[in-house]
């Protein structure tokens, strides 16, 4: 295998990797960049509405009121050490974007433009906050953009369309890198790193209905999970309020930030009903289950009653074009409705993944070690969506993704700028290092009856029916059971087409590997949590739960291995906000 | 539905080839990726890029029917049967419907992408009136699916030398950012025979921007700021 070796390597392309390699390419280290995809192809470029922080450029605000309202929209599961830290920092990652030269949307008086978000108050649950910085209705693309431009600047080296396999420890533990294939060759390389960051993003597509790219497959969760590494909170999974429905693609909450509002077939703004402070602007999981729910019981609009209007005509054509420009777009694309005259039909759909690899605040992967659950893996770090450090708890506030790359790949980034300094000679690499991703890859080579893009439908209808919004114990091991039959016939899959060069086929195989792992999380730590929290809604376990539910889930693939460990309740400087009910 | 695909396998021996296939596929509603994608899961050998499936990502461009698109918000009602799908053109094939975009990349390297402002940084943002942010409208949305650039007759011939109209709208996005400081460095990089110049009016690049953007109009202004500074 050949071989190539730089200081830092990142893995995933998107804005947390972009993030940390810009902090690592400023400095005098050789740092490279794998991605599967051509960096502006990440899902980043996907995000809509914005990116949070407490600029208070349009309204009174401070950070500790967006502490304050991360802390409760993740329904007190998210860890308020890391939520603090995000919180304090935002202003400054926003702004150090800004320098970059992304393209925010402005205010008359020059300053960067920012819109009301679901879940956002001012005064520690007070009136609705205006809190999400904007670049119109196209933000993640401009982040993405100006990063990767920022990072041309500063040569940071590329590795486009590499795919990485596994990672490499040695016997102590230490990541030493990672194994990757070429797309575009098919050979495979050894990418040694004494420091190591996953970036990989989601894994939303092990859903029917998703918002998500079709990129995202948990591959960082599978290399972790393959290492024996535990994931962190996998039964939290967000579902957007607001898909396209049938298609899944994203109707941004900025909409209903605009002023936009939901109304089932009797024209009645149910989210009244559900949440009478904040209506439409309630934590994402419950509006998702408000929908839901009107649905079900046969209040949901058109010929078949599966969906629920989302009216914004009401705010004029200009406003719709100059704020709102992209969904438009998608809208008429893909729903045939121009929303400057009629409702955009929406569902809730698959969306974003607040568990994930388990990491501290310096996005350190931490794993139960022996002299407690929480010990840096060394060489090891992970950012973004495939991480759980957790700022997002049981349900991410709109807003706080973007923020979360950031922050903590310019976190990320500084620790290991630290941890190559205290670590400047390259460890031994083990004569094995690359035998388990050879045995994958020829596992590939050998002729099998089932198909992997079967396999893979089948896996995304089996998440879709029986781990979605509303959850029961009988559901989940059904899905459980049926995910073992799916692994059965896996090992019974070829592909037809072995060749070398930019073998798709082979990818999207390699890939299920990892969908598989992530659904498998999923579904096991959602038969384990036994209660009501965020995103996770148990129709079993209505409530609840923090006697014995205030704690982190980490599964293992070893046996299905099922652990906990506690929330971090206490903040870095400010005082905790206890655990009451969540109310909107 | 009848395809038409072109096919391309180095690996093979055998020349490119258009392969016909027929797929079942009801196109109310669906769009050309879908059909490819249903496709692939028939025959696998099928190799395509594609990413975010709604027009933002730039990962799918191919030409259809003889023009530049994205397949993923091409709806499949629009398209005349038999659907001819190549590749992008001007672009090495590397197999089937994937193109070497590295002369594109190079190209879009070439101008510089990146804010330039040696300024101190204020403790705050840099301010930007709304109107000086909406010369940015119609250049900072570019995905660089390269629909325009490989539509382009003066880059099919001079790919090397002619920057083509997806890297001159990025130099226009910065060369109009008020708070970028390097346009005559920008222009000077510009001011060339080959790099702009070769740029003819043809406007095969606004025809098949997905995203409804004017090249040739930021070209056009690129060129009236260089006169303006001669005189």
């Amino acid at each position: 295998m050949n071989v190539r070796r730089f200081d830092a390597l990142i893995v995933g392309g998107g804005g947390a990797g972009l993030r940390a390699a810009l902090q690592l390419a400023r400095s005098d280290y050789k740092v490279a960049v794998v991605s599967k995809v051509f960096p502006t192809r990440s899902h980043t470029v996907s995000a809509q509405g914005g990116i949070t922080a407490a600029l208070g450029n349009v309204d009174d605000d401070r950070w500790e009121w967006h502490f304050y309202d991360t802390v409760k929209g993740g329904d007190w599961l998210g860890d308020q050490d890391a939520i603090e830290f995000m919180c304090r920092e935002a202003p400054s990652a926003v702004y150090e974007l800004e320098h970059m030269g992304l393209p925010f949307s402005r205010l008359d008086n020059g300053r960067i433009y920012q819109r009301p978000f679901g879940g956002q108050s001012k005064n520690f649950g007070g009136e609705q906050a205006t809190r999400t910085c904007a670049a119109a209705d196209r933000t993640g693309h401009a982040l993405l953009h100006t990063l990767y431009q920022q990072n041309l600047a500063a040569r940071t080296q590329f590795f486009d369309e590499y795919f990485a396999l596994d990672l490499v420890r040695d016997a102590e533990g230490y990541c030493l890198g990672v194994t990757a294939l070429s797309i575009e060759t098919g050979e495979p390389l050894l990418i040694e790193a004494r420091a190591t960051l996953l970036a990989t993003g989601g894994g939303g597509r092990a859903f029917g209905n998703s918002s998500n790219a079709l990129i995202n497959t948990g591959d960082g969760l599978g290399m972790v999970l393959r290492a024996g590494l535990p994931l962190q909170d996998m039964e939290f999974w967000q579902f957007h309020p607001t898909g396209i429905a049938g298609v899944g693609c994203l109707i941004t909450e900025g909409v209903r930030g605009e002023g936009g509002y939901l109304l089932n077939k009797q024209g009645e703004r149910f989210m009244d009903r559900y949440a009478p402070h904040a209506r439409d602007l309630a934590g994402r999981d419950v509006v998702a289950r408000a929908i839901a729910i009107e649905i079900a019981e046969g209040r949901g609009c058109g010929p078949r009653g599966d969906y629920i209007d989302l009216k914004l005509d009401h705010l004029g054509e200009a406003a719709i074009a100059a704020k709102l420009p992209g969904i438009r777009d998608l809208s008429i694309r893909f729903a045939g409705v121009d929303p400057a005259h009629a409702p955009i039909p929406v569902a809730p759909t698959a969306h974003y993944m607040m568990g994930g690899i388990p990491t501290n605040l310096h996005g350190q992967v931490v794993a139960p070690a022996r002299f407690g659950p929480e010990e840096p893996v060394p060489g090891l770090y992970a950012v973004g969506e495939c991480a759980c450090v957790s700022v997002h708890g049981a349900n991410r506030l709109g807003g706080n993704s973007l923020l979360d790359l950031v922050v903590f790949g310019r976190a990320a980034g500084r620790h290991m700028l630290d941890y190559l300094r205290d670590n400047p000679y390259p460890r031994s690499m083990p004569d094995d290092a690359a035998d388990a991703s050879a045995a994958r890859l020829a596992r590939w080579e050998r002729p099998g009856s089932e198909r992997v893009a079967a396999i893979s439908d089948d896996l995304r209808r089996t998440m879709q029916a029986h781990c979605s919004v509303f959850r029961t114990d009988v559901s989940l091991r059904q899905g459980l059971a049926q995910l073992d039959a799916l692994e059965a016939r896996l090992a019974h899959a070829g592909l037809r087409d072995t060749s070398r060069v930019f073998n798709t086929a082979r990818i999207e195989a390699l890939e299920l590997d990892n969908l598989v792992g992530v659904a498998r999380a999923t579904l096991v730590s959602a038969i384990h949590r036994t209660e009501s929290r965020g995103a996770h809604t148990r129709e079993d376990f209505p409530e609840r739960d923090d006697e014995r539910w205030l704690r982190h889930t980490l599964y293992a693939r070893a046996e299905d291995q099922v652990d906990t460990k506690p929330v971090r309740l206490k903040p870095l400087t400010v005082e905790s906000v206890k655990p009451k009910a969540r109310v909107y | 539905m009848k395809f038409r695909l072109y096919r391309y396998n180095p690996e093979s021996g055998v020349q490119p080839r258009m392969q016909d296939v027929e797929l079942d596929i009801d196109p109310a509603g669906r769009m050309l990726l879908d059909a490819l994608i249903a496709i692939k899961a028939q025959d696998e050998t099928l190799s395509l890029r594609r990413s975010c499936r709604e027009g933002v990502c730039g990962s799918d461009a191919v030409n259809v029917n003889g023009r530049n698109c994205l397949a993923c918000i091409t709806p499949l009602s629009t398209l005349k049967e038999p659907v001819e799908v190549r590749p992008l053109p001007g672009l090495p094939v590397i197999r089937d419907l994937v193109v070497d975009m590295e002369p594109f990349y190079r190209q879009y390297r070439s101008i510089r992408p990146w804010l330039v402002n040696d300024e101190p940084e204020p403790e705050v943002e840099r301010l930007q009136s709304p109107a000086d942010r909406a010369l940015l409208d119609g250049a900072y949305e570019c995905i660089l699916c390269a629909c325009c650039t490989t539509s382009c007759p003066s880059f099919w011939w001079h790919p090397d030398t002619f920057v083509g109209p997806a890297g001159l709208l990025q130099a226009y996005r910065f060369i109009a950012d008020s708070r970028d400081e390097a346009t005559a460095a920008r222009l000077d990089n510009l001011e060339d025979p080959y790099r702009l110049y070769r740029c003819r009016g043809i406007m095969n690049c606004v025809d098949a921007c997905p995203k409804g953007l004017n090249p040739t109009e930021a070209i056009g202004r690129i060129k009236a700021l260089l006169v303006k500074r001669r005189v």
